[in-house]
């Protein structure tokens, strides 16, 4: 038994850290989110150099060939800097399922650029009925004689409107709600037929829903083998929730520090608020729940590496326990800061959005807890 | 970051489970799976086959007889007792007071009390709340007066579990009221046949006599019998309440009561509800085994730094309070799952010698005694509040 960091963990965490105390402090975060892009190529370059775009890739193919225990340390430290740069959607979902579930030919010819930095793409699964069970989704590619046509629409991909492809999950054969039958097709953004409406999210990152009409693509587009893309999607995006969830006990970490250090500073009644047991006893409240949901990150984090029998079921339980805590931790963390915590001077009120963004992705808590409740 | 057993710890694991299996005393057994309340002759037969396997000191140094076991060995051992229904560990002599003796009792101390403490041969109970100082412990009134080579001590003690049993008491008293009220309190051994003494029984709402009053009206008790240095007690006891946190989230046993439950819910017994078809009551007891999983990890966690020499971090001061939350939060589920037959009150079905047949289902109504009884585990300990006060203090730098 061991819950140690061996040294390519130590050694992200060490750089993740260092980067964001030295070059991401909230006001110029605050500028890359309003900026055009709304983010930073030119740090989206030194994550490619410090190995962080490769991290997840096996090591054949030029990555470092690690697994959700060593993503989720690099998570936490992004998500104590509130990152903007779309790693999540970028490597940890897209990148993630062309190392897993592509041709060899394929991964010759998309990952390379990927993990230089010079190229991106995103995962264009979610619909607004279905942000995570894909058997249920409407979009769909029909066979023709030369390949397929694709019609439909992805609702809130991650930063669409920064990828030069999209990875879009669509059903070729069978009927809703099963889980053969679906494939995933590569298609450049400036393919005709689609369109990409981007708009900015709450948490301040960057999205879009992605409508295809008549999108004509040849055989070559399908990612993997047709119609068996159930499996491997389901997986990136099982590992996309431990991934998320060890971002946001990273910004729960971050809301315990900032509010435990606010109630030192502010005075009321001739005393630190933090002398008030009623608010003592609420940021207790806030710590145990910050280091019950790491607890159960790091579970749904062995098992999920491991891929035991039951890895599914652990993730959807590591959803609902992150759920959960990110909803008291970033509520209470507003309310403690009393009016400055509904300000937008403050990182605090962000850092709150961020978590809330986490829980509607990838199903959110209420979605997983009935699924667990169904199957029980 | 793994929790692989070795090859070692699984053949520590066999070894467990064969114990259990052989020499876990039949008609104790027998009495825990029927919820039959056990004697005072039941604890001490179960301690004493733990005894003569060599594992009765489980957190004790193996120059004193211990186990010597890793964190890791106490982790499987607690899976193994709670999934064979073994008895808790009566705690005052074996886990209590004895990590007091061998670090701050003298040689002469250490030979007279451990032996009999680890042979279960003498029956201890604990002198620390009294009836005016329950959070505020340190505010504490029984006095001991030297006179010679005795201590005269008056006052009461109370909430003393299985009191009724004991042979000897562990006190914290106080030598001296002019300082700070943290010092001048001694830790005292009281023979509790000493003239004197007292024991009155507390009866809880749950119907049974398990907590005591215990009253001390000039008691004469040896100077011999103070443990360290007179006014350093405070400092003893808090040791003490450090000195075992891994297992205190009783994981283990909240397991088994999980598994037990989840039977029960999958019984299709005709006499109760069907609970599985209730998506209300499943999506409780499906959050109750999410909170467990993350409590097991942090507990994980606690013990994995302690094992690599580490001191427990923060998440210790957790495993209390989750733990006990946890625990209240099962009983309740049992109690729901009982349905009507949580009302019955027949405790003559959970003595001993009971025959014929229990008045509904055999665990249903026992789940309410559990129920009442178990409100206890957050206010013992110090209350889960007083936790959440060392949390913020300790932790948070409040």
């Amino acid at each position: 038994m061991d819950f140690s960091l061996n040294d390519i963990q130590e050694m992200m965490r060490d750089s993740a850290s260092k980067f964001i105390q030295k070059e991401y402090d909230f006001e110029t975060r605050r500028k890359l989110s309003k900026s055009e892009d709304g983010f930073s190529q030119k740090n989206w370059e030194l994550f490619a150099e410090l190995g962080w775009l490769a991290l997840p890739i096996d090591e054949d193919q030029g990555g470092i060939g690690g697994t959700v225990l060593d993503t989720i340390i690099l998570q936490e430290e992004l998500g104590k800097g509130l990152v903007v740069e779309p790693y999540f959607p970028c490597i940890l979902l897209g990148a993630n399922l062309i190392n897993s579930f592509a041709s060899d030919e394929q991964k010759e010819a998309l990952l390379g650029p990927i993990l230089e930095g010079s190229k991106k793409i995103t995962l264009a699964h979610s619909e607004g009925h279905s942000p995570f069970d894909i058997s249920q989704i409407k979009t769909v590619a029909e066979k023709t004689n030369n390949g397929f046509v694709i019609n439909g629409k992805k609702s809130v991909v991650l930063n669409a409107q920064h990828a030069d492809e999209l990875l879009v999950v669509a059903r070729t054969s069978g009927n809703t709600g099963d889980k053969s039958g679906l494939s995933v097709f590569v298609v450049s953004k400036d393919h005709p037929g689609l369109s990409i409406r981007g708009y900015e999210t709450n948490d301040g990152l960057r999205a879009g829903d992605v409508t295809f009409v008549n999108v004509t693509l040849g055989a070559e587009a399908v990612l993997g083998t047709l119609d068996d893309a159930f499996g491997p999607v389901q997986k990136v995006l099982l590992e996309g929730i431990v991934n998320l969830a060890g971002e946001a006990v990273g910004i729960m970490e971050k809301l315990v520090d900032l509010t435990g250090e606010y109630l030192r500073i502010r005075e009321q009644f001739n005393a630190p608020i933090g002398k008030f047991q009623a608010l003592q006893h609420r940021c207790a409240d806030m710590f145990m729940e910050k280091e019950q949901a790491k607890s159960m990150l790091y579970f749904a984090a062995i098992e999920t590496a491991k891929q035991n029998d039951d890895y599914e079921k652990a993730c959807a339980m590591l959803k609902v326990r992150i759920g959960n805590a990110a909803r008291f931790v970033g509520q209470q963390a507003v309310q403690l800061h009393g009016g400055m915590g509904v300000t937008d001077e403050l990182s605090v009120g962000h850092y709150f959005k961020r978590l809330t963004t986490l829980n509607a992705m990838l199903g959110s808590r209420d979605y997983h807890l009935n699924e667990l409740v169904k199957s029980a | 970051m793994n929790i692989d057993l070795t090859e070692q710890e699984l053949a520590f694991q066999k070894e467990v489970q064969d114990f259990f299996a052989n020499d876990f005393p039949k008609d104790i057994k027998d009495k825990q799976d029927k919820g039959i309340y056990l004697k005072k002759d039941d604890h001490i037969r179960w301690q004493k086959a733990l005894y003569n396997k060599g594992w009765a000191g489980i957190n004790w140094p193996v120059e004193h007889g211990g186990t010597g076991w890793t964190a890791t060995q106490k982790y499987i051992y607690a899976n193994e007792a709670a999934k064979a229904n073994a008895p808790r560990i009566v705690p005052f002599g074996l886990t209590m007071v004895a990590p007091v003796i061998f670090t701050y009792g003298n040689d002469e101390q250490k030979q007279r009390f451990l032996p009999d403490i680890l042979a279960s041969n003498v029956w201890w109970c604990q002198g620390y709340s009294e009836p005016n100082a329950g959070s505020d412990l340190a505010s504490l009134k029984t006095k001991a007066v030297r006179d010679g080579d005795h201590y005269i001590v008056n006052g009461t003690k109370t909430w003393t579990t299985l009191g009724q049993h004991a042979d000897w008491i562990f006190c914290l008293v106080r030598t001296d009221d002019t300082g700070r009220k943290q010092q001048g309190i001694s830790f005292l051994l009281i023979d509790m046949k000493t003239p004197g003494v007292s024991v009155h029984p507390i009866i809880t709402i749950d119907g049974t006599h398990e907590v005591n009053e215990v009253h001390f009206e000039d008691v004469r008790v040896p100077a011999e019998n103070l443990i360290g240095q007179e006014g350093q007690g405070w400092t003893y006891a808090k040791v003490l309440l450090t000195h075992e946190r891994t297992g205190i989230a009783r994981v283990a046993e909240s397991k088994a009561l999980l598994a037990s439950l989840k039977r029960m819910v999958n019984s299709d017994n005709d006499q109760l509800m069907n609970m599985k078809d209730n998506a209300v009551f499943m999506t409780r007891l499906i959050e109750a085994e999410i909170e467990l999983k993350a409590l097991e990890y942090t507990e994980l966690r606690v013990l994995s730094a302690v094992s690599t020499g580490k001191a427990p971090g923060p998440e210790s001061s957790i495993l209390k309070i989750k733990g006990t939350e946890i625990m209240q939060l099962l009983n309740e589920l049992f109690v729901e799952v009982a349905g009507i037959y949580a009302l019955p009150y027949v405790p003559e079905q959970y003595q001993d010698g009971f025959e014929g047949d229990t008045v509904g289902p055999r665990f249903a109504p026992k789940t309410s005694a559990t129920y009442y009884n178990n409100r206890k585990v957050s206010i013992y300990g110090g209350t889960n509040e007083i936790q959440k006060n060392i949390i913020s203090k300790q932790v948070l730098g409040l």
